[in-house]
């Protein structure tokens, strides 16, 4: 199915819950209300036309110049051999969105990367850790305005500069 | 360690026990480490706990050019390097609409799938290490040994190939290498067969694989199971037959699933022997390209300072150990904005917890190097 079809499907099953269809871009995307992402991707998922079978990919992107972080979902249909693109804008300060555990159990483990690595907090999920970096590890590194501590249990994060040390 | 004391109905006091398997074992093929929490010989559960090989690649994509990322995209998965360079290059081309060299595509096409049976090889010769067969795990590093040589002639780098580059490869294979990689490819041929008796249809080899660790199909769409692992499930899907990239339409090829011929449709037998499989179908990709290659250079022409137009795209590469997806994001400039890898390893190892529950501890093992997670692409 064409990525504008889908498109129009969801609008008429959720009305003002998803909006700023792109089509004419590599690869389709819309937005959706953070409260319904659940709900869209449960019809998503469940409809008979669309069947999105499998979440390909969820994982954030950050825009500190539209102040907002976002939380992309590809997902894909084996037997219809389509995908879309979904986002959901979250605020820079209070990241949260529901998880998406319910829908595919495979969101337990992109969400808590996404958590480690951003700061999102999704809300509902069973078992919210970071799960890449130490527990103990401040802050979340990619996002874009990062600064890396300066040291982690007594061990310098620096290096010094190899070339600087030969010229010497 | 102790921890919660039952009795059972016969007034035996039995407790579950807590072992931390990892991060150093031989059977987790890289650093990661199971929290395994056991009744006698039976699993209560298995929890992953990896990162121990974070190497924050994703973050160094948004500080170096889009050229020089390619290097660091052979250390995402060190076993299979050169998928993870042409996913990154295919992203790039499709940002910035580079049609990459037609000879470029067919050495792009000869690199890969020599990877991937050099790292399938990996993948079958650890599985019967695992289960206790040390022999054909030389047999296997022996002939991947081969194709290390073939890849030096190819780029020069024997594991971080450093290959693929935006707009085609970095050297052309010349006539030389081609008439070497047929004459590996008529040695190896056979040697799959060998491997087959010694190890595909041994009796104990068998035994201990049939039946363990079954994976449904709804269980590979809920844990998004990639690759060697899904086909195993029964689906008949590949991302070169079904999203074709590359010149993969105008190969033949058969995409090889799982049967259920030794036990269930979904257990360890199918999962390892898809691979085996997959490695005779490459053979059969590799055949044609040496014949079909055309002549022509090797790289397309891309400006130095490459600057995409800002956009974004997911693009989908199969390699050894399923799908492997680059989400990546250009603003414009000469960095890229955000470079995501989604990799096989990561959601198979998610899958563990679950099938791990009522499992031998010993069948761990064999759970582990059947789904052929690889410590670096899960951690990246």
């Amino acid at each position: 199915m064409e990525a504008k079809e889908i498109y129009e499907r969801t609008e008429q099953k959720f009305p003002g819950k998803i909006s700023g269809f792109q089509g004419e871009v590599i690869d389709p995307n819309f937005r959706v209300e953070p409260q319904a992402i659940v709900e869209v991707c449960r019809y998503l998922r469940d409809d008979p036309e669309l069947s999105f079978e499998v979440l390909s990919d969820l994982t954030g992107l950050d825009l500190p110049k539209d102040n907002k972080l976002q939380v992309v979902y590809h997902l894909y249909s084996y037997s219809k051999r389509h995908q879309i693109v979904l986002k959901v804008d979250l605020p820079r300060d209070n990241p949260r969105v529901s998880t998406m555990e319910g829908v595919w159990k495979v969101a337990n483990w992109l969400e808590r990367e996404v958590f480690d690595l951003f700061g999102v907090v999704f809300d509902g999920h069973s078992d919210l850790r970071r799960i890449l970096l130490p527990e103990d590890w401040v802050g979340h590194p990619l996002r874009k305005d990062y600064v890396e501590q300066e040291e982690y249990d007594g061990i310098s994060t620096e290096r010094a500069p190899l070339v600087e040390k030969l010229l010497r | 360690m102790s921890e919660t004391v039952q009795s059972g109905g016969d007034g035996f006091h039995t407790e579950d026990m807590t072992i931390s398997m990892g991060p150093q074992h031989p059977s987790t093929h890289g650093v990661l480490r199971f929290i395994v929490k056991t009744d006698g010989e039976v699993m209560r559960e298995a929890i992953p706990d990896v990162g121990y090989l974070h190497r924050s690649i994703e973050k160094i994509g948004e500080k170096v050019t889009w050229h020089g990322y390619v290097p660091y995209t052979d250390r995402a998965d060190y076993l299979a390097a050169m998928f993870t360079n042409q996913a990154f290059c295919m992203a790039a081309e499709k940002l910035g609409a580079i049609e990459v060299a037609r000879r470029g595509e067919f050495c792009r096409v000869i690199a890969c799938e020599l990877n991937r049976i050099a790292s399938h090889l990996i993948s079958v010769g650890t599985f019967g290490q695992d289960i206790g067969a040390v022999t054909p795990f030389l047999h296997a590093l022996r002939e991947r040994e081969s194709i290390n040589d073939l890849m030096e002639e190819i780029c020069g780098a024997r594991l971080t190939y450093n290959y693929i580059r935006i707009g085609g490869v970095g050297y052309d294979i010349t006539p030389e290498t081609c008439e070497r990689i047929t004459r590996f490819l008529d040695h190896f041929e056979p040697i799959v067969d060998e491997y087959n008796r010694l190890l595909s249809y041994n009796k104990i080899f068998v035994e201990r694989l049939a039946d363990i660790a079954v994976i449904t199909l709804e269980d590979a769409y809920q844990y998004d199971i990639v690759g060697p692992n899904l086909r195993a499930c029964g689906l008949k899907w590949d991302i070169r037959r079904d999203i074709p990239y590359s010149i993969y339409p105008e190969l033949e090829f058969e995409v090889p699933v799982g049967t259920g011929e030794k036990g269930t449709l979904g257990d360890c037998y199918d999962r390892y022997m898809v691979r085996i499989r997959e490695m005779e179908e490459s053979c059969k990709i590799l055949r044609q390209c040496l014949e079909m290659m055309p002549k022509g250079p090797a790289i397309a022409k891309v400006a130095r300072k490459f600057k995409p137009p800002a956009g974004e795209v997911y693009v989908r590469v199969e390699a050894p150990r399923g799908d492997m997806g680059f989400y990546v994001v250009s603003d414009g400039s000469e960095y890229p904005y955000r470079v995501r890898i989604r990799t096989g390893s990561f959601t198979a190892m998610s899958i563990i917890d679950k099938l791990s529950r009522g499992l031998m501890v010993a069948d761990l093992i064999a759970l582990i190097a059947s789904l052929d997670v690889d410590a670096p692409e899960i951690d990246r």
